[in-house]
């Protein structure tokens, strides 16, 4: 029998049924006989020391389990990348921002909780807080790329100089944060929760409550989305519902609710970028010399790896002999900030994006020429040196965006003007540098007796596919049809650490292993009968040379590209800026699953429009205003333009079929695409995102 | 009380002034509503009241006394899918699943009220269901295939 390769085909997705019929169990779902609900008591001043805490002994305590930071058995840290956070904030020990977790609480139910909670008293004496990036003293971390030597100016030259800032956005994912931990024999503890990154929980919590690799079981549950939301954070929720668990005996619920969630959780990293850039008269660029500070919020979380990306593309699409880029992140009493979908790249690409307009606009050319001057091509180096040796795919998607689009309608009212913006940006696919080298992710692939397939990888599906995917590829290297391949449940006593979910890395890193480890199941099938079990890690090709001393070398294996085109009416009376039309090509190198590449990129754009024009997050007194879903806005199906996809294949020699990573690309270019198409139609630019009617409105009055 | 739940007649005893998302998720174990915010704003916990489309964490369980509830397991008939559940699944309008219970219901309604839909108005009816996954596209697109 002949079995037809699924490759590029849009079959279901494997879970759809259960999604569509509500037989899909989330965290949330999960009736885990005698469980309590847990509930997280934290800090209400932005800095701070405890002075005490005490139970209110008017209160009957006796039904009620309490956790202070002297009932971690191990670590008091959560563990990640530097040990500054910890799992509750100790006694004389110093808060470093609002909603910092200091108590836990646990009971029967829901009522006792927080009649419970309105009894605790803890004092706390306020220290003066850090706000303000700018008034940061305190560094997390400092990098600098160099290639050539920047030049301040040039004779027969032009120098454009302008500074730039993004702000916070919350990931959004609809099913908030949760876990349940469960007691279980010999001291062991299952945590089964919403979370990108089984092995990440894994680590803390044996870090946290002091257990072996096989005491700490974690269990992804579906997972109602995450974007990075659910990377890092988790771990906390995970270590906090375990301390509980273990202190009652009993299992134990500690389920977010949105205003916690929008409160407490990370957000996107906010930063400022500076570029000063230098071309001769015909375009030619010289010279790009650029500073980004990062706010990293109140601990480290992952804001290095954030920062690294960020200074990576900082560059943009574009091929330049003098670079300099010096980035740094910087400590705030806010809530720590981390992982959310491109990881840095929005922010410095927004610059990057925008810069090409200025210069364009004083060269007295069109932007779309300039970027066709500057743009990488193959052979072309990086700002870290990196020479670009096959899939570059910056022209190939700007023909194909530019071909799409009509031409724009001109407004002839007064009130409505409409314009059109464009941007072109890459993204690296994978970790950063020697990531992927360092974690050598693994999985499994079994062949079992009754002829079936069964994948073993802590790899997550979290919407974008995952599931559907992996059994693709590994059905088609096998031969057989998709009803024969499964995947195993993520959970960490089952399978291998195959990585995070994160950096764009799934299909491309570990979808390849899947295609290993099933074309060698499938040859030793030829000799040997199943059951067989066939394990495969990631090994750096030889080719790839990265120095983390110096970031020079090859940053990502490959890059993908992307140019979006954004059509606006701005709405002069009111400010309110409205994406009509987004049109973006993308080079994915190739398409596994079309359906789900374009679901994945469209999703990506809308967040990316949501960040550019409504999703701001207003700050007092350290902590956010509107951490509600009244008061904190995202795009619904009246906001979002209708955003048509092209994909683009231009294949990497490494990646499964051709395949690049483009989880995060869609993040980065709508932004600048919008804000150059609100100068288009107004004639002002905004050096700042979210475009909301008052900066609009105050950048059209003082023009 | 009594009512009407998936088409079967229920009775139960229950503190009337609870949430009816919280009697449906933890009395009735259908846990295909979804609690997105709590609310009112992000419609994952939208169920049908006589056809109308409500969100459950803003309805006491009490005011559904003697009323037709519909949640998403209401919707395929005896295990077999509907035109619309098919659509989502072949058109990619699912992808983490936690908005598509309530987006299911949203769009049924519009299917059953209205002969010809457009775009526009697919969008102005799901507009109380938000999506952080799809950017609505696909969505859309397999509403309006289920439309005549």
């Amino acid at each position: 029998m002949v079995t037809t390769s699924t490759i590029g085909r849009s079959v279901p997705r494997r879970e759809g049924a259960a999604k569509v019929t509500g037989a899909a169990r989330y965290t949330d779902d999960l009736v885990v006989p005698g469980a309590w609900y847990g509930k997280t008591i934290r800090s209400t001043v932005p800095r701070g020391r405890i002075r005490s805490i005490t139970l209110d002994p008017t209160f009957d305590w006796s039904r009620v389990v309490v956790v202070t930071a002297d009932d971690i058995p191990g670590d008091n840290v959560v563990h990640l990348i530097r040990d500054d956070q910890p799992v509750l904030a100790p006694k004389g020990g110093e808060i470093r921002h609002k909603e910092e977790p200091i108590l836990l609480l646990a009971a029967a139910h829901r009522g006792t909780l927080e009649e419970a909670a309105r009894h605790v008293r803890i004092e706390l004496e306020p220290l003066p807080p850090v706000y303000a990036l700018e008034e940061a003293t305190e560094v997390f971390t400092t990098l600098e790329i160099r290639k050539g030597t920047v030049v301040d100016d040039l004779e027969e030259g032009v120098v454009v100089e302008r500074t730039f800032r993004v702000g916070l956005q919350e990931q959004l994912y609809i099913e908030p944060q949760g876990a349940i931990a469960i007691p279980e024999a010999n001291g062991a503890i299952k945590v089964i929760g919403s979370l990108q990154c089984p092995y990440y929980v894994h680590r803390a919590l044996k870090r946290a409550l002091k257990l072996s690799d096989q005491q700490a079981v974690v269990v992804q549950a579906e997972t109602g989305g995450g974007f990075g939301g659910k990377e890092e954070y988790p771990s906390i929720v995970a270590v906090h519902a375990a301390l509980l668990a273990r202190k009652a005996g009993r299992p134990v619920r500690l389920i977010y609710d949105r205003h916690e969630d929008l409160a407490a959780t990370t957000k996107r990293h906010p930063g400022v970028i500076t570029h000063r850039t230098v071309v001769k008269k015909d375009g030619t660029l010289v010279s790009q010399d650029i500073e980004i500070v990062l706010d990293g919020g109140a601990y480290c979380t992952l804001t290095p790896v954030v920062l690294s990306r960020a200074a990576i593309h900082a560059a943009g699409a574009y091929s330049c002999p003098n670079v300099r880029i010096r980035a740094r992140a910087v400590a705030t009493n806010t809530p720590p900030n981390g992982a959310f979908r491109g990881f840095g790249a929005p922010q410095s690409l927004f610059a990057a994006e925008l810069m090409v307009e200025h210069v364009a606009e004083r060269l007295g050319r069109s932007s779309v020429d300039l970027r066709r001057q500057w743009m990488l091509r193959l052979g072309d180096t990086t700002a870290t040196g990196q020479e670009l040796t096959e899939s570059v795919g910056a022209e190939l998607v700007l023909d194909a965006a530019l071909k799409a689009c009509g031409t724009v309608g001109r407004s002839d009212g007064r009130t409505v003007k409409r314009g059109r913006g464009l941007s072109l940006v890459f993204h690296g696919s994978g970790f950063t540098g020697s990531g992927e080298k360092k974690l050598q992710g693994t999985i499994g692939l079994e062949a079992l007796a009754d002829g079936t397939f069964r994948i073993l990888t802590a790899s997550t599906e979290i919407g974008q596919g995952t599931k559907t995917i992996f059994c693709q590829l590994a059905a088609d290297a096998l031969g057989v049809g998709l009803d024969k391949v499964v995947l195993a449940p993520q959970d960490t006593s089952l399978v291998p650490d195959s990585g995070p979910t994160v950096a764009s890395r799934t299909a491309m890193i570990v979808g390849r292993l899947v295609q290993e480890a099933a074309t060698e199941v499938k040859e030793r099938l030829k000799r040997e009968k199943a059951p067989l079990r066939v394990e495969k890690s990631y090994i750096q090709p030889d080719s790839i040379h990265w120095d983390e001393n110096t970031y020079r070398g090859d940053a990502y294996p490959v890059y993908a590209w992307a140019c979006t085109i954004a059509d606006v009416e701005v709405d002069m009376t009111t400010g309110e800026v409205r994406v009509t039309d987004l049109v973006t090509a993308v080079d994915c190198g190739k398409a596994l699953h079309p359906v789900m590449a374009e679901g994945q990129i469209e999703g990506g754009c809308l967040q990316a429009v949501g960040w550019a024009t409504i999703e701001e997050i207003k700050m007092k007194d350290g902590g956010y205003q509107n951490d509600r879903l009244a008061t904190y806005l995202i795009p619904t199906a009246l906001d979002a333009p209708r955003i048509r996809t092209i994909l683009v294949e231009n294949p990497y020699s490494r990646g499964p079929f051709g395949a690049k990573g483009i989880g995060e690309l869609p993040m980065d270019g709508p932004a600048p695409a919008i804000i150059a198409a609100i100068h288009d139609a107004t004639g002002v630019w905004l050096d700042e995102i979210p475009a909301t009617p008052e900066k609009v409105l105050a950048a059209c009055a003082s023009r | 009380m009594r009512f009407t739940l998936n088409g079967t007649a229920i009775s139960l005893d229950v503190v009337g002034t609870r949430r009816l998302l919280d009697v449906l998720r933890e009395d009735l174990h259908l846990t295909g509503t979804k609690e997105g915010c709590g609310e009112g704003e992000c419609g994952a916990c939208s169920v049908l009241i006589d056809g109308e489309v409500a969100d459950s964490c803003l309805i006491a369980v009490g005011q559904v006394e003697g009323r037709a509830v519909t949640t998403v397991e209401g919707l395929a008939d005896g295990g077999r899918l509907t035109a619309l559940q098919q659509a989502f699944i072949e058109h990619g309008a699912a992808q983490c699943g936690i908005c598509t219970p309530g987006m299911l219901l949203a769009a049924h309604v519009l299917l059953q009220q209205a002969q010809r839909l457009s775009a526009a108005d697919v969008r102005e009816g799901l507009a109380g269901n938000l999506c952080r996954c799809t950017g609505y596209t696909k969505i859309i697109d397999a509403v309006l295939a289920c439309a005549k």
